[in-house]
């Protein structure tokens, strides 16, 4: 769940009213987010670094507060405002209108040579805004927020944002290789090539894990103004020229990527939210964007979409009587302005460019049923009538674990996951003749492989508990992973014997060969039996 | 003990007693208990070459509630033999006296009366002697004086065996050391049942109880069509990121997938379809193949309603499963990479999500929990979510107990359901529920072999509910 840091006070003035902690924690457990923590800069400071390293630093009281993960609109003080202050049919919801430049329109042309690295881009621009610095930090939240989330961590869209004033249209999206690329980055005092870069970014903290994106690839994402300075180098890094600061009153956003869909989402979120400090409140001004094959179009899209549901669909799927009326009520609360048409029985819902996550009607009867409050519906039972059955395997387990434990076996639960060790060298067979199934990038040996058998477990068990009287004497009924039958474990020779049920060889017992307990690290003779259960389904 | 006053008389009488003391006439003596000598005999004893000891039994005897009332009117055959007049007496009339039936045969063996068999009006009891001595009384009295040694030990035993005498046992009034109520028994050999198993028995129960069909889940290992894909999560959701999820390497890929319902999931996802806008990007067919370790049993849901769908004429279902899931997440006291998900789903026309409260408070009713609120949330593959809430007294606050929600049209409807057939589903952690219930902090205590098998062995009865009732919620109209 993505979480969004927001000054406690700065919410409460632009909501217009205070709440205390409980009555703001409720009001998010309505509308379905989560007050996760009440904190400040100092707090986090001195959680992480200690009380030292924390002095100083600002105790103004911070809300984290936790967004489903599919509401781009709610990720920001923007945002969250908005959507609560209609939930609370306090304001209506803004009509997000795209309008055309009073001169040229900004022109962004999209040159073949990003076709295989980062084909798509988007544009547009914020005229005549207005900047604090809680505003202009919000901003810069706002794009790292995307970023980890419908971004995916920059690896389908990268969001770019250039002071206009500074640039000189048109600009132009293209390719270039590595060490053709030079330019003054963000932060930094002078030039660097693109191949200089990777390296310095090798070592900071955040642009580290973006890297890899571009790396290895022949071309890199770059974009120019028709003076050839370099707005950016997506996804990794702007050029300082362009940097936004507190006076920049023409903002031009750029987001480019690999998934068209997100990134005309991306850019709608973004100009909707931050187009409320423009002078035209709302209004965002249009860009061109030329794709390689010459078709143009005009972003942001800002699109509204309207869907037509009818009001007793809404009523069955949540389990309530509302009338129409009342219903396009409530899906106007949640910045789905609706209202009845037709037959009386039909709404007709708009769904604003803010609402990407809105996909089919099931997503609107959730909005009604939110606004409606989800603790004001009556709780009824499905009259489903059914006759239940325990599935075989599990049922015979279960009685056996009882058998199992009255015979005196104390039962062991053990990871299914394990080292190849394990499994194989330290039962003295190869790990090829396991025919186990292998994860791949482990983090650690623990999750090398699935297991092949539940010794090593039990082993493992016994080995951690060295200390407890003995006898010791384990039982695990469990499944056990393997591309096809495998060798058992080794044995002491001659005291071991495979077991048969109703003609089908089920398992082996014995007692275990003496490098088999000394590489589990135990002392004491040990025996074992390990069994199929399944024949005897 | 050693040190205390009693010792101390006892060291010093020992000192001037040649033959030893006895403890039980020293503990009269001192007018203190007998255990407390004893006491101090040991304690002495233990201090190595002080005093010696020697144990010796006394027994002692007294007359039972019978044996007293011979002692005063005299032995059954006694007064049988003075019951007898000159003349002798019938049989018959003997026997009907108080004493007549127990101590004839008594008398006869003693050779004090005889019987005339043919004597005319029946059987006739006569003197043989003069006259007796009752033995019996006068044994009896001699112990009632507290002269029982004067007895030979075969008389004793004799009075005993007609049970006038009894063997009184140092148990009837010497004290005893108090038990150590605090201290621990020795517990039987026994087998145990874990812990977490436990808790999963009781919720197969629970399920059974509600009528839910188990599924089959034997297979850790699925594919990403199967985790993901058919449960309508884009293929760049960041679940599906080697980051959170355990990717196999072999084998890589899956093989065996139903075509022809693969090509209705990708349409959906990329074009949209049924109602939906989908999500409008490429949807690819390697990605779907590539195997993973499931990160939920609702992968398990998806195969097992596809099955259902394919059966024609659709018959609602209710099905569940508890089994293991695999997250490559930041492991930490509460998260394991493997933990348990519990899973519940009914499958019907017209379900509501006031029909998904029902079952849920039914549900938690059953594990003791009555106080429940539902949070609106987010799943990819439901819509509406709602996360379950439950008030914890202890904590005093409402914790999450559950996630839940209708199942989208677009992961039901390529399946080929019905279009009024809603699905209702919830699920919920086994560990989590353990944990509380056996006040247990840090997972790895509960799961996996570094568990200490003492707290399997310790481990209490599962009893998950509280009181049982009827079902709280109405069925609806």
């Amino acid at each position: 769940m993505p979480t969004v840091s927001v000054k406690r006070d700065l919410l409460f003035k632009a909501l217009g009213r205070t709440y205390t902690d409980e009555e703001f924690d409720e009001l998010c457990f309505e509308f379905g987010l989560e007050l996760d923590e009440i904190t400040s800069e100092k707090e986090i400071i001195s959680k992480e670094q200690g009380d030292k390293k924390a002095e100083g630093a600002s105790d103004v009281v911070l809300y984290k507060i936790d967004v489903p993960a599919n509401r781009y609109d709610l990720l920001c003080l923007e945002g969250l405002v908005r959507g609560l202050q209609v939930f609370k049919e306090r304001i209506k919801a803004p009509l997000y209108k795209r309008v055309m430049p009073n001169g040229e329109i900004q022109k962004l042309i999209i040159t073949e040579e990003t076709a295989k690295i980062r084909p798509y881009a988007v544009a547009a621009v914020l005229r005549n805004i207005k900047f604090t610095k809680d505003r202009y930090d919000s901003f810069i939240e706002l794009q790292e927020k995307l970023h980890q989330n419908i971004c995916r961590k920059r690896a389908l869209v990268a969001i770019g944002a250039h002071d206009l004033d500074s640039l000189s249209g048109p600009f132009t999206f293209t390719a270039k290789r590595p060490s053709d690329i030079k330019f003054k980055p963000l932060s930094k005092t002078k030039e660097y090539t693109a191949c200089e870069l990777m390296n310095i970014y090798k070592t900071d903290n955040h642009l580290k894990h973006y890297l890899h994106i571009i790396e290895n690839k022949p071309l890199y994402p770059v974009i120019y103004d028709s003076n050839g300075v370099v707005l950016s180098m997506p996804p990794i890094i702007n050029g300082n020229h362009s940097k936004i600061t507190l006076n920049t009153r023409n903002v031009f956003i750029e987001c480019t990527g690999t998934d068209f869909t997100k990134a005309k989402i991306v850019l709608d979120i973004i100009v909707t939210m931050f187009s409320e400090y423009c002078e035209n409140q709302f209004t965002v001004e249009a860009a061109e964007v030329v794709f390689p094959n010459g078709k143009s179009y005009t972003f942001p899209e800002l699109a509204y979409r309207k869907e037509m549901v009818r009001a007793d669909l809404i009523n069955k799927k949540v389990g309530i009587r509302e009338t129409p009326e009342n219903l396009a009520k409530l899906l106007t609360r949640m910045c789905l302005k609706s209202e009845v048409i037709g037959d009386g029985n039909q709404i007709e819902i708009e769904i604003p460019p803010t609402r990407a996550d809105i996909i089919h009607a099931c997503d609107i009867v959730e909005d009604a049923a939110i606004a409606y409050g989800y603790n004001n519906i009556q709780m009824t039972l499905p009259k489903t009538y059914t006759i239940a059955n325990q599935f075989p395997l599990n049922k015979l387990t279960e009685l056996l674990r009882h058998d199992m434990a009255a015979a005196g076996f104390t039962e062991a639960l053990t990871f299914a996951l394990c080292s190849q060790e394990d499994i194989a060298d330290k039962l003295g067979v190869d790990i090829s003749a396991t025919k186990a199934v292998h994860i791949s990038n482990p983090k650690t040996a623990e999750f090398q492989v699935a297991r092949t058998t539940l010794l090593p477990g039990l082993l493992k068990t016994i080995a951690a508990n060295r200390k407890m009287p003995l006898p010791l004497k384990l039982f695990e009924i469990s499944d056990i992973v393997v591309k096809d039958s495998s060798r058992g474990p080794a044995f002491f020779p001659g005291r071991c014997a495979e077991v048969f049920a109703r003609g089908q060889s089920i398992g082996k017992l014995g007692v275990l060969h003496p490098d088999v307990i000394t590489k589990f690290e135990l002392t004491m003779p040990c025996s074992s039996l390990e069994i199929n259960i399944e024949p005897f389904l | 003990m050693a040190d205390g006053p009693v010792a101390d008389v006892l060291l010093r009488r020992l000192e001037a007693a040649d033959g030893g003391l006895d403890s039980a006439e020293l503990a009269a003596e001192l007018g203190v208990e007998h255990q407390a000598v004893v006491g101090a005999v040991k304690s002495l004893q233990a201090l190595g070459e002080i005093i010696e000891a020697e144990l010796r039994s006394t027994k002692r005897w007294e007359l039972t509630a019978e044996g007293e009332e011979i002692a005063r009117e005299g032995s059954h055959e006694a007064r049988v033999f003075r019951s007898v007049p000159p003349e002798g007496l019938a049989q018959s009339e003997l026997m009907r006296l108080p004493s007549g039936k127990v101590g004839f045969s008594k008398a006869m063996s003693n050779k004090w009366i005889r019987v005339d068999k043919s004597a005319a009006d029946g059987p006739r009891v006569f003197r043989v002697v003069d006259s007796m001595e009752d033995d019996v009384q006068r044994r009896l009295q001699l112990v009632r004086g507290g002269q029982a040694e004067k007895l030979a030990e075969k008389e004793r035993s004799e009075l005993r065996k007609r049970k006038l005498l009894t063997e009184v046992g140092s148990w009837r009034d010497r004290p005893f050391k108090p038990y150590n109520f605090s201290a621990r028994g020795v517990l039987p050999d026994s087998g145990h049942l874990h812990p977490l198993l436990k808790v999963r028995t009781q919720f197969r129960q629970i399920f059974l109880e509600m009528g839910f069909t188990e599924m089959p889940t034997d297979n850790f290992i699925e594919s990403s069509f199967w985790n993901f894909d058919a449960l309508f999560q884009p293929q760049q959701h960041p679940a599906r990121d080697q980051h959170d999820t355990f990717f196999l390497q072999d084998p890589a890929e899956a093989l065996q997938l139903p075509m022809d319902y693969v090509h209705r999931v990708k349409r959906t996802h990329s074009q949209g379809g049924y109602g939906s806008q989908g999500y409008k990007y490429t949807w690819k067919l390697d990605e779907a193949r590539k195997n993973l370790l499931r990160t939920h049993t609702t992968a398990a849901s998806a195969r097992a309603l596809y099955r259902l769908a394919r059966k024609k004429p659709f018959t609602p279902i209710k099905y569940f499963s508890i089994d293991r899931v695999f997250r490559n997440e930041t492991l930490d006291a509460t998260h394991l990479a493997e933990f348990h998900q519990i899973e519940g789903v009914v499958a019907d026309h017209g379900l509501t999500l006031g029909h998904l409260m029902g079952v849920l408070r039914e549900f938690f009713t059953k594990l003791g929990i009555t106080q429940l609120r539902f949070k609106p949330a987010y799943n990819p593959y439901t819509e509406p979510s709602m996360e379950v809430f439950s008030y914890h007294q202890g904590l005093k606050k409402w914790v999450e107990v559950g996630n839940s929600g209708l199942f989208r049209p677009e992961m039901l409807l390529p399946m080929g359901l019905p279009e009024n057939v809603s699905v209702i589903a919830w699920g919920l952690s086994l560990e989590r529920p353990t944990m509380i219930k056996y006040g247990i902090n840090n997972i790895r205590e509960l799961v996996g072999h570094k568990v200490n098998l003492q707290m399997v062995y310790d481990s209490p009865l599962c009893r998950l509910d509280a009181e049982p009732g009827p079902p709280q919620t109405q069925e609806a109209a």
